[in-house]
């Protein structure tokens, strides 16, 4: 049995002898801090979040000499730079943990094929978080922050993300931790992590990189997803009132956040539902917080551009007394568990309504979806739409029991000749090739309570029996192949019992389903709304 | 605030935008879709072809009077100037000479010459030009709005600049060269076609009323370019050779002014203006700020 | 490109009166413009495509059936250009194509 913090003392007094005191280290001598306290199969955590990379650490590491320092075990959540597989390519790693993967998925699937990376797992964030403190105790931690002083105290600000668990995980758990920061001042501005947990700061010649993943142009949204929209805000959030939500990243959902203050105004939900949220500072809910309709936002990480229009809005977003963001990874996604609804979209889903996103080229990992998009059997507080789901799906049993919604919104073909709805999903392929034992599922087809397409929305919550819910999947699959095969007698039966709703059926016509019920339809607009508060990034702008 | 409230422009296709700039139900289409006068071309190349190829022609009343209008549909392969779309055009600009319209309205949305067309395209370019000056020369103003996704570049931007006057939103864009190639030729530090900032400081609606490319800015609201339209149907840009002449001299001294400027906003500056601010200025405040500046 | 072309037998009511063609939608990438007109079928209804996806023969027919029976329409020639859009929105146009068509 090893002893962490004997093994941790040795390699902080080998620094000591060759840096001297303190805890900053020159940058160009970080290569040599790395090769000083990581040692052959050592567990390195490093910080590379969806949107903040540790990319000058990613880099350096890469660069160590692989005589040295060999075998290592990497854990990264999300895999998002090509410096994080070079590590695996220059003979330095073996084994990777990830949550997710999508900017390297095809090279990560060709690489677990060559038998270059072996994958331990794929995993949720909060679910490898967890095992940071179990299974995956690192030995070496690489952080990110915006600002460090000389003690180490970091101030991580709106991007700080993933970095408390992290920190938290190495500190108390004799790990080495070792920090990039923006630029090193006497004094930081916050302090979000404490100097007690860091052993070491570096200044990064760059900032780090921050990528605008939650940004969607309001122009891009299409009269198809309106409709959609439409129906699951009339289906589905007019009729429980979910409170608490997440919504997953995509068109479908940016078009019903844009549609809350007007749409969702006529519905009559200001107020009722979409009150509180587990999300990201995504521009399009500027008209909705605008409007009135939020009360508190828990943010995962922060989004380009966002920055002023966020520390404007104290009242709805978490900023600390510096005035600005604070996010945090963890403690959102905890939010969301518990929330009442999580809607979002996905790649494939077969007829008993497992989704996933992985194909055999492309790992691109789960993220947070499913601990979002997940049946919660853990809680207890009740609201109306944990209750009313809850009469729905346990109907006719002798102990009464909350259901989360967990809905899927999907068009039913991804482009021409590509449908969402498929037999037979091509994670079994991923399955196959990666050398996992059960197929990389994203949702499993028991947790969703719902479906909506543009053919509209499918309640599995009043499915009875497996062939009825088959069939109210492949009664709004519209004319895929999956869709074409259902069953259309038993299809009609389940609208006439309200299991599946056309537009029709909730009132809704075609040509309602129009831009200009758009509260913002550009990128611009959403500047007016926020008074020019919200200032994006070049590359949505075109003015 | 609720700025959603204007007709935008910029997302309407090219018959909506003739539908609200026109007199309701006055619009009358010549070559319709009906006839499927498609490119002869296309299929060489294996695309998909319009039945109006991307221009829409026709007459109309605009505030009562007559006027010939075409427009470019910015999103049928670029709005790019083939050998049907400019035939069209070129058609209905020698008619508008014969038939002296009060005016001939143009909204011009296309990144030039289809290069699938090549030669005919580019013959198509310079028929317009000539189609243009043919009905200056009989009386008939033409006036080109810019205010679509696609800009005006290339073949397109050089032929707009023969109307008589043009009315720009400050999404509409107007150039020879596009981004990317002034990117590929000049290089990255020079122009970086991604700084779509930059792209519309240099090339956009604003930037080129400032400069007197463009006469008339307004919002992106049918409504607005309407209402400049017909406040712009007597323009007509003076076509003798001391006119030109004269014309050359301000454009030197223009370069003169302004020629060691990398940046419109240094332009801006030097004009006299609140340089950082101009981005974030509505139409009427830039409108009423070009009042005072320094004029070449 | 493909060239399909289909015809069915038109509903009872023939179309209200209004313009004589619309045209909705653009021949831009994963759409469609649709082309209606009234025309003496014989009560029938036409479809001629052109499209830039193959092989979906199958798919266009679905869509088409529904269409039919969903709105009946009668003596209106329906010309598309198809520039790989999917079906739900084959669907929409065609939706939208009677709708304006059938306005005075």
């Amino acid at each position: 049995m090893s002893d962490k913090h004997a093994i941790r003392n040795r390699k902080l007094a080998k620094v000591r002898q060759a840096f001297g005191e303190g805890k900053v280290i020159a940058t160009e001598r970080t290569v040599e801090l790395l090769e000083t306290v990581i040692e052959p199969g050592n567990r390195i955590i490093l910080e590379g979040d969806n949107q903040k990379q540790g990319d000058f650490l990613a880099a350096q590491l890469a660069r160590m000499n692989p005589t040295k320092v060999y075998g290592l075990k990497l854990c990264v959540s999300s895999v998002g730079l090509p410096e994080h597989l070079d590590l695996f390519e220059n003979g330095l790693a073996t084994e990777l943990d990830f949550a997710y993967a999508a900017p390297q998925a095809a090279r990560l699937a060709s690489m677990v094929m060559k038998g270059t990376v072996k994958i331990g797992d794929v995993h949720t964030y909060v679910e490898l978080y967890s095992r940071y403190f179990a299974e995956l105790r690192p030995d070496v931690v690489c952080l990110v922050a915006n600002e460090t002083d000389k003690e180490g105290n970091l101030y991580t600000g709106p991007n700080t993300e993933e970095t408390p668990p992290l920190a938290e995980s190495a500190a108390f758990g004799g790990a080495i931790v070792i920090v990039q920061a923006n630029k090193i001042v006497d004094r930081v501005r916050r302090v979000d992590i404490p100097g007690a947990w860091v052993d070491f700061v570096v200044e990064s010649p760059k900032p780090f990189h921050l990528e605008p993943l939650f940004t969607r142009d309001p122009a891009l949204i299409t009269e198809l997803r309106i409709l959609m929209a439409m129906i699951a805000m009339k289906g589905i959030y007019a009729k429980y009132h979910p409170k608490v939500l997440n919504h997953g990243i995509g068109f479908n959902t940016a078009a019903i956040e844009l549609l809350l203050p007007t749409y969702g105004a006529e519905l009559g939900l200001k107020g009722k539902a979409c009150t509180h949220w587990a999300l990201n500072p995504h521009p399009t809910m500027i008209p909705a917080i605008e409007s009135g309709f939020v009360e508190a936002i828990s943010c995962f990480g922060g989004e380009v551009g966002m920055e002023n229009y966020v520390a404007s809005r104290p009242d709805v977003f978490a900023l600390g007394r510096d005035g600005s963001l604070r996010s945090n990874r963890f403690f959102a996604q905890m939010v969301g568990h518990h929330a009442d609804m999580f809607i979002g979209a996905t790649l494939q889903i077969d007829s008993q309504a497992h989704s996933s996103t992985f194909t055999a080229e492309r790992l691109v990992g789960y993220g947070g979806a499913p601990n979002l998009g997940s049946e919660n059997r853990s809680r207890r507080h009740r609201s109306e739409a944990f209750l009313k789901a809850g009469a729905e799906a346990h109907d006719g049993e002798p102990m009464p029991q909350g259901r989360k919604l967990v809905v899927q919104i999907v068009e039913t073909f991804q482009s021409a000749g590509k449908p969402t709805f498929v037999e037979r999903l091509d994670a079994w392929d991923a399955m196959d090739k990666a050398g996992f034992s059960t197929p990389p599922v994203m949702i499993y087809g028991n947790d969703v309570s719902h479906i909506v397409t543009e053919e509209g929305v499918a309640n599995l919550l009043l499915c009875r029996t497996p062939e009825e819910r088959e069939q109210a999947v492949r009664g709004v699959a519209g004319f895929t192949p999956v869709g074409l095969k259902r069953d259309r007698r038993m299809v009609e039966k389940l609208r006439d019992r309200g299991a599946i709703q056309r537009a029709e059926d909730l009132g809704i016509r075609k040509s309602d389903a129009s831009r200009d019920r758009l509260a913002a339809r550009s990128v611009h607009d959403l500047v007016r709304w926020s008074d020019g508060r919200y200032q994006p990034p070049s590359r949505f702008r075109n003015w | 605030m609720n700025p959603n409230s204007h007709i935008s422009y910029l997302e309407a296709t090219a018959r909506r935008r003739i539908a609200g700039l026109l007199d309701p139900g006055t619009f009358h289409e010549f070559i319709p879709p009906t006839l499927k006068r498609v490119s002869p071309h296309l299929g060489l190349f294996d695309a998909p072809v319009a039945f109006d190829d991307g221009a829409i022609i026709g007459d109309g009343k605009l505030d009562g009077k007559d006027v010939y209008v075409f427009a470019q549909e910015g999103k049928f392969r670029g709005g790019s100037l083939g050998e049907v779309h400019s035939a069209k055009i070129t058609g209905l600009l020698r008619r508008a000479a014969q038939r002296k319209p009060a005016a001939v309205i143009g909204l011009f949305d296309s990144g030039g010459v289809r290069l699938e067309e090549a030669n005919a395209g580019e013959i198509g370019a310079t028929e317009i030009i000539r189609g243009i000056f043919d009905a200056q020369k009989a009386g008939v103003p033409v006036i080109g709005l810019l205010g679509g996704g696609t800009g005006c570049f290339g073949g397109a931007g050089i032929t707009s600049c023969c109307c008589d006057a043009l009315i720009a939103s400050e999404e509409g864009r107007l150039s020879v060269s596009g981004p990317e190639v002034i990117e590929t030729v000049m290089g990255v530090e020079a122009f970086d076609s991604r700084d779509r900032a930059l792209v519309w400081r240099t090339t956009g609606g604003k930037n080129r009323f400032l400069f007197g490319t463009v006469a008339e800015l307004v919002d992106d609201h049918i409504p607005a370019f309407r209402s400049a339209v017909i406040g712009a149907m007597t323009a007509q840009k003076p076509l003798r050779v001391a006119d030109l002449k004269q014309d050359l001299e301000r454009l030197k001294k223009r370069i003169e002014a302004y020629g060691e400027c990398s940046d419109a906003t240094q332009i801006w500056q030097k004009m006299g203006l609140d340089a950082e601010n101009v981005a974030a200025m509505s139409s009427q405040e830039l409108k009423a700020e070009k009042e005072h500046i320094v004029k070449i | 490109m493909e060239n399909l072309s289909f015809e069915f037998e038109g509903g009872a009511k023939p179309l209200p009166v209004g313009a004589p063609y619309v045209v909705v939608g653009i021949v831009a990438s994963s759409n469609l413009e649709v082309l209606a007109e009234r025309k003496d079928l014989g009560g029938k209804c036409r479809f001629e495509i052109a499209t830039a996806a193959a092989n979906f023969s199958d798919a266009w027919k679905a869509v088409l059936i529904d269409f039919m029976d969903r709105s009946k329409p009668r003596d209106v020639l329906f010309s598309i250009n198809d520039f790989s859009a999917i079906p739900p929105v084959v669907s929409l146009r065609l939706d939208q194509a009677l709708e304006q068509l059938s306005c005075s």
